[in-house]
């Protein structure tokens, strides 16, 4: 149980860190005219096609002691992040970017020019008009985003395994207990596990997609 | 009864072509796989095939019908336990190494009596899952005999195998770890690191046992591959890489 309780927090932190970080990118991503738009976006999808093996090798290279990142959080008294809980919230915001950067990118493209240019002729300033206007029209994307990035760091299990170490408590998270149980050949408890985030991820799926659905009130 | 099926056998040969044998090759026992393949190939004209992974997987995977012919195990259960399913040729069994454990720091870490682990001056320990994997169980003993098991509880990070306890070390995030003398043995190389060779008095012996699968039972290439583990010369390459033999 410990592990459906480190789950659903890491699940609740990157999802907060993701919405946080996400939102002006996937804004600055709808509206630039910019040369980078192209490779920033390319970047931020590039989880949706890299095996999550392959990301959390290269998490665990720059995080470690004499990688980039490892050295930083090491020079500035944090210690090194594998094995750590932060250290996986910081491999899930990465593998689960795309997920909410880009239903937030759709949303934000589809409320288009022209509520925000009416806004700006009633005098509303660029946070006015985001706050006021922007997240109202864009609340599905928001949803969406939400939902979506809960929902895939549920079910990561690659960059966990590679940077976790396992440990009870820590980073033994719900996909990696259940490998757990089915390399052991404990298929009863795999199956009550995996039965289990079966039924999550589809009641999930199902109030994201069934909501889809709906007609939004504002258009 | 073997005599005859061995009869069978050279007549099912004798128009049969150079065969293919899959070989599923515990993680630990990788690198010497390969050398030995390619000397069997040279050899024999037979080809192999080899997939590498933990002894648990292959074991899932051969019950829902994988098509491999031999399983090279880390363990001795895995093989029995198909025997008694009938998924493997009964009697072909055999221990083709017995595996070494070594602590091992990429620096200069390790003493070569262990002491490191008494002292505990170190923040992260690696091993592989003793749940899992035959190394880390064996080191559970290791340190349950130096009495450090408990107090070492919150400094563990558990490989999912072998390999994986061995890239923990060798990436720098855990200072030193319990790994498979076979990983940092390169025949013809100096050993990296330092590392403490565990004696074989702290911990049971790791036997990893070999087993012709049931598919591969009238499959010459799978018994001349098995035929060869035995041979001399591949019991020399086997040394090579850091195993002992029974």
């Amino acid at each position: 149980m410990a592990a459906v309780w480190l789950t659903l927090r890491l699940a609740a932190v990157a999802t907060f860190l993701l919405l946080l970080s996400g939102t002006p990118l996937a804004w600055w991503l709808a509206r630039t005219r910019s040369r980078l738009k192209g490779p920033v976006g390319a970047i931020v999808a590039l989880p949706l096609v890299l095996p999550p093996t392959v990301l959390g090798f290269y998490l665990l290279v720059t995080m470690g002691p004499s990688g980039p990142v490892g050295m930083a959080t090491q020079s500035i008294g944090l210690g090194l992040l594998p094995f750590t809980f932060a250290g996986l919230v910081v491999g899930s915001v990465f593998y689960s970017l795309p997920f909410v950067v880009q239903p937030l990118q759709a949303a934000f493209e589809a409320v288009g020019d022209r509520p925000i240019e009416a806004a700006a002729t009633l005098r509303a300033g660029p946070w006015d008009r985001f706050f006021t206007v922007v997240v109202p029209l864009a609340r599905q994307g928001f949803v969406g985003a939400a939902v979506l990035g809960f929902a895939h760091t549920i079910g990561e299990f690659g960059v966990v395994l590679m940077i976790g170490g396992n440990i009870p408590g820590a980073t033994r998270v719900l996909s990696v207990a259940l490998y757990d149980h089915v390399e052991a050949l404990d298929y009863v408890n795999a199956h009550i596990l995996a039965g289990g985030m079966l039924v999550f991820s589809f009641v999930v799926l199902l109030a994201v997609y069934g909501r889809a659905r709906l007609p939004s009130p504002e258009r | 009864m073997r005599t005859a099926s061995l009869i069978a056998l050279a007549l099912a040969v004798g128009n049969a072509a150079a065969a293919d044998v899959h070989v599923a090759v515990a993680a630990n026992f990788a690198a010497p796989a390969k050398s030995l393949a390619a000397i069997f190939e040279k050899q024999s004209g037979h080809q192999t095939v080899l997939s590498t992974g933990s002894t648990g997987k292959f074991y899932a995977q051969i019950t829902t019908g994988a098509p491999f012919d031999v399983l090279l195990s880390a363990d001795t259960e895995t093989p029995g336990r198909l025997e008694t399913e009938k998924l493997a040729v009964v009697g072909q069994r055999f221990t083709y190494a017995l595996g070494k454990l070594v602590l091992w720091s990429p620096g200069t870490m390790v003493d070569g009596r262990g002491d490191v682990l008494r002292s505990q001056a170190f923040r992260r320990l690696s091993i592989a899952n003793p749940r899992l994997a035959p190394y880390g169980a064996a080191a559970q003993q290791v340190m349950e005999q130096l009495g450090i098991w408990n107090s070492s509880q919150g400094r563990l990070v558990l490989g999912e195998n072998i390999a994986q306890a061995y890239q923990f070390v060798s990436t720098g995030n855990a200072e030193l770890g319990f790994i498979a003398y076979s990983q940092i043995r390169d025949p013809g190389k100096a050993t990296s690191g330092s590392f403490w060779l565990v004696p074989q008095a702290l911990y049971a012996p790791i036997r990893q046992d070999a087993a012709l699968l049931a598919r591969a039972r009238d499959n010459q290439a799978a018994h001349r591959f098995l035929a060869f583990l035995r041979s001399a010369s591949a019991r020399e390459v086997i040394q090579a890489f850091g195993y002992d033999l029974p």
